[in-house]
């Protein structure tokens, strides 16, 4: 392997190198994820301050703002792309693409990823689709705005709403690129854990990240070729006058549409098919993530490692079974609805068992609390606030009453984002040393754990009165109704916490940055960790460790043993 | 040496046991040449995971879709079994390719290799002519959902197929510049993994056309 000097282009824009692409993966989901919260910015500004002309906003959005005056439809496309930013440029492309390429490598102990090229290949694809999608918010007619799901007919005609034009064919097009990336991935993490493991690496020696970040290859596989079967289908559907998904008697306008047969409920399946096992991607990083620091700052092995790793695989297998809970209002046949109650509430069954086992790890344990603990901390009670309140949602019973209100964007916000926002962070304060060979500041770590942990229960706690008060998900305006009006002092409170929220999310963002220069030179092993990762070099360089690589002897959670002097034993000591 | 076994998946098959083996095998710095003919051999089988799901779905679509009240029968043009001889017998040229390959005959590996890339490249005119027939029968894309799943499905598959055309071209061009070395070089294998494959897709979405609905 050449390891001699390289050109600026090879080590920085079209690099080989496992820990660059999974840096390059960062800065791209960070952007994104910076504009996906602006977008929920504006949604909240609409929401606590309905109709309220901001006039130096038209400057920036001189059509979606015309008077200072959110427009509807600017509206609808805001909460589409917020969502579609969110669940896959941020929440997928950090966690998975981003600590996947980073970590894999290192805590199985191989140089790079089985298929480097193919690597370098997929964060290219998903350049260009990040870019489509940001670009469709200036096409004639505004972004996508049929939601983050892109239901027919709304995104499958292009009379329908202004987003259904231009700006819904390039959210199919950066999808499919999106698509296409994720499947490289995925297979890349797959190939490498099953073939790259260092010598006495066992699949059950292999860190509960490493575990998940597996699990969510296979997932990834299986699940987002169903979104491009779909993807296609509609494209047709949209511009070549097929029916799939659409069926007669649709008028736009006084236009009657030459459509006929075709149902919207065939997108539900294709879309849900992935877009459950979509939440588990984004939910079993941030899980494994969470096992790890928890095991490293109490000090402790992780409780019941095997039957965290079953309870990956029995999560990742059910994600499969569950996806008709989000079609529990199409008329399903409620023998049909019943089935997917049982697999649904099944999955509370390995939840529960990753739950209890945190809180075994935690429990007596002398937490150190750092950024980083804190972050694992707060991915455990955010799990469980989301996880009781899926029940509901679970239960064709009780989710005919709150389907599509604010109680369902609770929930997710909760389990799906919050917890994996929570892990990713986690995530970050953890394996930043890795990363660049410094520390973060952990004043500033914890001033941002806080500010994050209490903002984001100010923001999507109360969002359950609300959706048990009726009030709908995806509305303009909630006060054209007069029931929703006395709503209005909830919304408010709701804003100023999203913008608290907002804000501090600044200082994560100057931490990341600044430490990166100024932040404290780190160790071998700063947290006394141990983890293969951990016996890298500071900042390690192309193929990671400088002679050969170590061979295993333990699992990964030895922490004060008994009549041991050290209270860690890494992987690597015989 | 592995791969002399009909599609040489031993290899493969091994390495996903480790899975449940009790220990690993001893794989250390850069991966040699056995362990790179695993990792290609897995890395495309997962892909074909990936395919299969894609192909998957569209059948799920085409079973629902095929009960919605519009569903018209579609004669399938008898073009198709003219199709299906030629990607049968591509499938038959390739192994004849590797055979060569294995006993060192580069010159016989490039002649087969070169037959399979024709016969391929035939199955794609096959089925454009599939495409040109329906439509002089006034048959479009957007005519009735059985007609467009035919184009669909037959789209689809044609773009993989196509794949492995350049990938047969791919191999005629490094056997012709001498880079395939019998015995070591594996992407004969790969690519008859591959193109097996993408010719058994062939047979199973014919069986879904022409069985259901």
């Amino acid at each position: 392997m050449e390891h001699g000097k390289q050109s600026f282009v090879s080590k920085y824009i079209f690099s080989f190198d496992h820990k660059m692409i999974g840096k390059q993966y960062f800065t791209l989901a960070m952007t994104m994820g910076f504009i996906g919260g602006i977008l929920a910015v504006l949604i909240r500004l609409q929401l606590g301050f309905p109709s309220k002309p901001w006039p130096f906003l038209e400057n920036l959005f001189p059509v979606g703002m015309a008077g200072g005056i959110m427009t509807p439809e600017f509206y609808v496309s805001l909460f589409t792309m917020h969502g579609t930013i969110m669940v896959f440029f941020l929440l997928s492309l950090l966690p998975v693409s981003g600590f996947g390429n980073f970590l894999i490598p290192l805590q199985i102990g191989a140089r790079d990823m089985a298929f480097p090229f193919l690597n370098m290949l997929s964060f290219w694809t998903v350049v260009p689709g990040a870019i489509i999608i940001i670009i469709s918010f200036f096409v004639e007619g505004g972004a996508a705005a049929s939601g983050w799901t892109a239901y027919p007919p709304l995104s499958a005609i292009r009379s329908a709403i202004p987003g259904s034009g231009a700006g819904q064919t390039l959210w199919l097009i950066g999808m499919i690129f999106f698509v296409a990336s994720f499947t490289m991935g995925g297979l890349n993490f797959v190939v490498t854990i099953l073939n790259l493991r260092t010598k006495g690496l066992r699949m059950m020696r292999m860190p509960l990240t490493t575990w998940a970040q597996f699990v969510v290859g296979i997932l990834g596989l299986l699940s987002f070729p169903a979104l491009a079967a779909g993807a296609l289908l509609l494209t047709f559907d949209r511009s070549l006058g097929t029916s799939f998904f659409l069926p007669a008697g649709i008028y736009i306008g006084d236009t009657l549409m030459p459509h006929e047969g075709g149902t919207p409920l065939l997108w539900q399946h294709l879309f849900w098919f992935l877009g459950h096992p979509e939440v588990y991607i984004i939910m079993l990083p941030a899980m494994g993530f969470t096992s790890d620091i928890l095991a490293t700052f109490c000090r402790r092995p992780i409780f019941g490692y095997r039957s965290m790793v079953y309870a990956i695989g029995a999560i990742g297998t059910l994600s499969f079974l569950v996806w008709g809970h989000h079609m529990f209002v199409s008329g399903m046949s409620p023998f049909l609805g019943s089935l997917f109650v049982v697999t649904t509430l099944a999955i509370a069954i390995p939840s529960a068992v990753k739950a209890f086992n945190w809180l075994f790890t935690i429990a007596k344990a002398r937490i150190h609390f750092t950024s980083a603990s804190l972050f694992g901390l707060g991915v455990v009670s955010l799990f469980v606030t989301g996880g009781l309140t899926g029940i509901f949602l679970g239960t064709n019973a009780t989710d005919i009453q709150v389907h599509d209100t604010y109680f369902v964007v609770g929930h997710f916000h909760f389990i799906m984002a919050g917890a994996g926002l929570f892990g990713a962070f986690g995530a970050v304060y953890y394996w930043y040393p890795k990363m660049f060979g410094r520390m973060l500041s952990e004043r500033l770590g914890k001033i941002h754990f806080w500010i994050t942990f209490v903002a984001y229960y100010a923001v999507f706690f109360p969002m359950h009165y609300l959706g048990v008060s009726g009030m709908m998900r995806r509305i303009y305006d909630p006060n054209v109704y007069e029931y929703l009006q006395p709503l209005q002092p909830v919304n408010l409170f709701i804003t100023i916490s999203a913008f608290v929220l907002f804000a501090g999310q600044l200082i994560f963002i100057y931490n990341y940055f600044a430490s990166m220069r100024r932040g404290a030179p780190a160790t071998r092993n700063p947290w006394n960790a141990t983890g293969l990762e951990w016996s890298t070099p500071a900042h390690p360089g192309h193929g990671n460790w400088e002679g050969d690589i170590p061979s295993v002897h333990r699992w990964p959670y030895d922490y004060s043993e008994p009549g041991k002097k050290r209270d860690f034993t890494p992987q690597w000591e015989a | 040496m592995g791969g002399l076994s009909p599609i040489g998946m031993t290899k493969v098959q091994s390495s996903m046991s480790s899975l449940s083996s009790s220990v690993a095998a001893p794989i250390d710095a850069a991966p040699t040449a056995t362990d790179r003919r695993h990792i290609n051999r897995l890395g495309l089988l997962v892909a074909l995971g990936g395919i299969t799901m894609l192909f998957a779905a569209f059948t799920s679509a085409y079973i629902v879709r095929s009960g919605g009240g519009d569903w018209t029968a579609l004669e399938l043009p008898a073009v198709v079994w003219m199709s299906t001889a030629l990607i049968a017998a591509s499938s038959f040229t390739l192994e004849l390719a590797r055979r060569a390959f294995r006993r060192g005959s580069l010159s016989s590996f490039r002649s087969w290799s070169a037959a399979t890339a024709a016969l391929g490249t035939g199955f794609l005119v096959s089925q454009y002519s599939a495409w040109l027939s329906l439509n002089a029968a006034g048959i479009y894309l957007q005519s009735h959902p059985k007609s467009s799943f035919f184009f669909v499905l037959t789209g689809v598959h044609g773009v993989h197929l196509f794949a492995g055309v350049i990938a047969l071209l791919a191999l005629f061009g490094l056997a012709a510049a001498g880079r395939l070395v019998p015995g070591r070089s594996d992407a004969p294998t790969l690519t008859a993994i591959y193109w097996h494959f993408v010719g058994g897709l062939w047979i199973y979405l014919l069986a879904v056309l022409s069985l259901l609905g």
